[in-house]
């Protein structure tokens, strides 16, 4: 039986599709066999984080209506062979996903994959809804900040209400907190939320923090989920967080200011990398 | 500019003041948490029958669901002009 973990937030551009893409990515790098799901029906992006927007044959909504099987939609990544994506369509509207429908699918899923990560719409509605009604688990990714934090707030009220596990009274699902776009140097003037303050509020466990890194950006550019780019902030983050998905105790990172080099200062450029 | 903000005496950093904002947010959403959909319907109705009779406020009107075991008890809180007294039904 596959392990269903939704990516959630509630609000838009926070950082959730980033996040579905680098995680899948991790659990497939570390030999687990994963499927990513875009939820965001009419809206997909995934396809273009992971990199495979022109591999897109057959979508999630074909699948459900019975156009095509979950073979020949599923897309098999081109750097692990342990990752598929199933994408979204972007012609159909979000009822064309039915329950009945997302439940045969994640089932069939179920029996071939140890992953599966649902990429959820932004929103609390229907697409929203059904990506994390099946879940076992639920990634919220947060920007310290205040709409985010209320949105997760929110979401949270969801998952422990309207999911599969809340309707039949089993053990709720495991809710993890990922904060993303966290900038140090901005908590350290006083003018952004700090991790702790974010914990308080939202009062689930972290699984991540992900500081605000120029390496998301290039990663999507290029259509390479920034797991890969192994040097960078982002993608070392990234990688603790799967690594305390999987079980581990991993230490938090990227918490305070890096400090850098003289040297690196002057030939470093601007960028952290 | 921090000298600046030193000299014009000490100035709330604006992290803290979001976190206020949030956690009065949040416990406020969490009292929602978890209460039948029609509830908000059902508040604004109430309110409208009892503008009907009574000029309150939007904000003077407060419901709650509570639930024991077996009994669940509808709280229905308006506080009246004038008097100023809570009458509870």
């Amino acid at each position: 039986m596959a392990k269903i973990i939704v990516v959630t937030s509630g609000k838009g551009g926070v950082g959730k599709t980033t996040s579905a893409a680098a995680i899948a990515t991790g659990l497939a790098l570390r030999g687990n066999k994963t499927v990513v799901i875009d939820f965001d029906v009419g809206l997909r992006n995934l396809d273009l984080i992971m990199g495979c927007e022109r591999r897109v044959v057959y979508d999630l909504v074909n699948v459900i209506q019975g156009e095509a099987g979950l073979k020949q939609a599923m897309i098999r990544d081109k750097r692990s062979e342990n990752l598929h994506i199933l994408p979204a369509s972007q012609t159909r509207d979000k009822d064309a996903l039915t329950l009945e429908g997302v439940e045969k699918v994640l089932m069939d899923l179920s029996e071939e994959f140890d992953y599966i990560i649902c990429d959820s719409p932004a929103g609390i509605e229907r697409g929203a809804q059904l990506a994390l009604y099946f879940a076992d688990e639920a990634v919220v990714v947060t920007n310290p900040e205040v709409s985010s934090v209320r949105d997760s707030d929110r979401i949270l009220g969801l998952l422990s209400s309207k999911s599969r596990r809340a309707e039949q009274g089993r053990e709720p699902i495991k809710e993890h907190l990922l904060v993303t776009r966290y900038n140090p140097n901005r908590v350290d003037d006083g003018d952004m939320l700090n991790l702790d303050d974010i914990r308080e509020i939202l009062a689930i466990d972290l699984v991540g923090l992900i500081p605000e890194s120029e390496a998301v950006l290039r990663a999507s550019n290029q259509g390479v989920p920034v797991i890969h780019d192994d040097k960078s902030d982002a993608g070392q983050a990234y990688a603790d967080t799967v690594s305390r998905l999987m079980g581990e105790d991993v230490p938090l990172r990227f918490q305070s200011v890096q400090k850098r080099g003289l040297i690196a200062r002057m030939f470093g450029g601007g960028g952290r990398r | 500019m921090r000298l600046l903000d030193f000299l014009k005496g000490e100035r709330k950093k604006s992290a803290s003041v979001a976190k206020e904002r949030l956690q009065i947010i949040v416990a406020h959403q969490r009292g929602h948490r978890g209460q039948p959909d029609y509830m908000p319907m059902l508040e604004q109705e109430l309110l409208a029958v009892i503008r009907r009779y009574v000029k309150v406020d939007q904000d003077a009107i407060n419901i709650s669901l509570d639930s024991d075991n077996d009994c669940s008890v509808l709280e229905l809180n308006v506080t009246l002009p004038n008097e100023g007294e809570a009458a509870k039904s």
